[in-house]
């Protein structure tokens, strides 16, 4: 909503996490909001914000008590069997009333496919700015206001965006780009129900069935310890054969670059980058990576990158740890063979 | 069935720079492109057309030589294009940019169907599509993989996300927004080519929208860029390795090993 003289920026507090569950879990992006969002209440400490989550769903009984102690104050608990599946125009509706009932300073959300197609619905209903894909979030020391910090025009320029005159300041963030705070298991705080309209519910988009992916097409870069990732340098789909080798031997993941999958060597669950995927695992391997700001922003918060390149000017060759100077091809697989024994 | 399908002209290349006074991404002398994203929103347009006869309108908001790629898409099948220019539209974020289309398709008239690609690949907020929706007070189809049944009046889709996957029913009208694995998109023929040339592409601004001037270009987007960088190049002490691969390979496993002792 346009600020005005009626309706001016004190009227609105709180800091608002969109929550997201999947397969009756908080989304672990939800829980790493969480704790950025006590990081930006606490900066606006001086106007009384709290953390709150917006959980929306069904059958969510009990899910508040790992959102409180994730550091959320208030729990806004909708629950409901008309938001079983992801309809959009139900949420929107609901978040939409509820914004205005309550009136959140900030409401952030992961930058999920949920949480992509959500937000930008629900910033032109409330007519107020969305900044998508932000890298960074703080607030400005003098006017209190949210500066969010993304990549912009393929990741060639970092953009600080603000939204001044309009509420509330909204954002969608990677998952993987803020850390989970330490858990605070006693954390309690105060639980609040909301219900859906039933002119909410009547909507021309009906959800006729889901289904998750099965073991083979699931690609888990979140959780993997180590990212095995091929690049450019990989040549061909068969080239990849050496990455999934490393990767195996070391029970990680397999990444990819975008443009080995726009050239059809790998499925676009691999791939990590702007595009794709914002990954922090512990040991990252680029193989045959240029290192094109587009891919970094997805991989350079992993605590120890490994790159090997034939060309020692490459990008990547000056974020990594170690650079190796060499043919992938023959290099990978002396470090296969090494760590398979 | 009347079906638009938005396009957005884009760099080529991703030496980009940015002007200084109004933060924006500069277009001059840039070479340019129709969006990736949007050429698969254009072959659904154009085989829902095939199948359902009607009208395939391509809609792009941008500078002058948008033209070009509006005659791209013409040349691949599209009927006809409008372009949506004038300087007060400069400048506009996703919340303005989606108001000044939605303008445009509610001026075009009796639209069934919206399409757009997921994203813009300079921009890559994915928002104008959902943006689109709500400012039209449609419901919207995101991330869609798949045209499983469509109708005339309804389509049964398939939705990607994260996690698996979806299928649903819309009743038209609709926004959709579509991913590569809905098709293969088509390259213009011959003929296509020659009549994409002849075809006059209608121009519309600010004031045959009809726009709310508190809504549009700079003064109109809710968000603002207050500053631009260049990203920082990660301030860190890199250890090379020159020498054959079983050297690099042993060197690397000794730094591995002195790291998990640490």
């Amino acid at each position: 909503m346009k600020l005005s003289e009626l309706d001016s920026a004190d009227n609105y507090n709180d800091v608002w996490v969109l929550g997201e569950v999947v397969e009756g879990k908080v989304h672990r992006v939800t829980l790493e909001l969480l704790g950025k969002a006590k990081d930006l209440a606490e900066k606006r400490a001086s106007s009384g914000s709290k953390v709150v989550c917006l959980l929306m769903g069904y059958q969510l009984d009990g899910l508040e008590k790992e959102l409180f102690s994730h550091h959320a104050d208030k729990v806004i608990k909708v629950d409901d069997e008309s938001l079983k599946f992801f309809n959009d125009s139900i949420h929107a509706s609901v978040v939409t009333r509820l914004v205005k009932k309550y009136k959140p300073e900030i409401m952030i959300s992961g930058a999920t496919s949920k949480g992509r197609s959500l937000m930008p619905l629900v910033a032109v209903k409330l007519e107020t700015g969305l900044t998508a894909d932000c890298t960074g979030l703080e607030i400005d020391e003098e006017s209190g206001l949210l500066l969010q910090t993304r990549p912009a025009y393929g990741g060639n320029i970092i953009a600080t965006i603000k939204c001044e005159d309009y509420r509330p300041q909204m954002s969608t963030v990677r998952q993987g780009v803020f850390k989970v705070l330490p858990e605070d298991v006693s954390g309690t705080g105060e639980l609040i129900s909301e219900f859906v309209l039933d002119e909410e519910k009547q909507t021309s988009f009906t959800i006729i069935s889901e289904e998750g992916l099965d073991g083979e097409t699931r690609v888990n870069l979140h959780d993997a310890n180590v990212i095995v990732t091929g690049g450019r340098g990989v040549k061909s789909a068969d080239g990849f054969k050496v990455i999934h080798d490393l990767a195996d031997a070391v029970n990680g993941a397999v990444g990819a670059t975008r443009a080995t999958i726009d050239s059809g060597w790998i499925s676009y669950s691999h791939q990590v980058g702007q595009t794709g995927l914002t990954v922090q695992p512990e040991v990252y391997i680029a193989c045959g990576v240029s290192g094109q700001i587009q891919h970094l922003v997805g991989m350079q918060s992993s605590d120890f990158i490994i790159a090997i390149n034939k060309d020692p000017d490459a990008p990547i060759m000056k974020l990594a740890d170690v650079a190796i100077v060499g043919d992938l091809f023959e290099v990978v697989p002396e470090i296969t063979k090494l760590l398979s024994n | 069935m009347k079906i638009v399908v938005c396009v957005k002209q884009v760099p080529g290349t991703t030496e980009v720079s940015i002007d200084p006074e109004t933060k924006r991404l500069i277009r001059e002398g840039v070479s340019i492109e129709m969006n990736p994203f949007d050429t698969y929103a254009l072959e659904q347009g154009i085989l829902l057309k095939e199948k359902h006869g009607g009208e395939l309108v391509v809609l792009s908001m941008g500078p002058k030589r948008a033209e070009l790629t509006l005659r791209e898409a013409i040349a691949c099948g599209a009927d006809r294009g409008v372009l949506l220019n004038g300087r007060p539209l400069g400048g506009s974020d996703t919340y303005a940019t989606s108001y000044i289309l939605s303008q445009g398709i509610k001026k075009i008239k009796d639209v069934n169907l919206v399409i757009c690609g997921k994203q813009a690949v300079d921009g890559d907020t994915a928002q104008v599509g959902p943006g689109i929706a709500a400012h039209l007070g449609w419901p919207q189809v995101t991330y869609v993989s798949k045209f499983i049944e469509s109708g005339e009046s309804e389509l049964k889709l398939e939705r990607m996300h994260e996690s698996g996957s979806d299928v649903s029913v819309v009743a038209l009208p609709a926004v959709l927004t579509v991913l590569k694995d809905v098709n293969i998109p088509r390259i213009p023929t011959l003929k296509g080519r020659l009549n994409s040339r002849k075809v006059d592409i209608t121009v519309w601004d600010e004031t045959d929208l009809e726009t709310d001037f508190e809504k549009i270009g700079l003064g109109g987007s809710p968000t603002r860029v207050v500053s631009t960088r260049k990203p920082d190049a990660r301030d860190k002490h890199t250890i090379v390795l020159k020498g054959s691969a079983s050297d690099s390979a042993r060197e690397l496993m000794k730094i591995l090993k002195s790291r998990l002792e640490l």
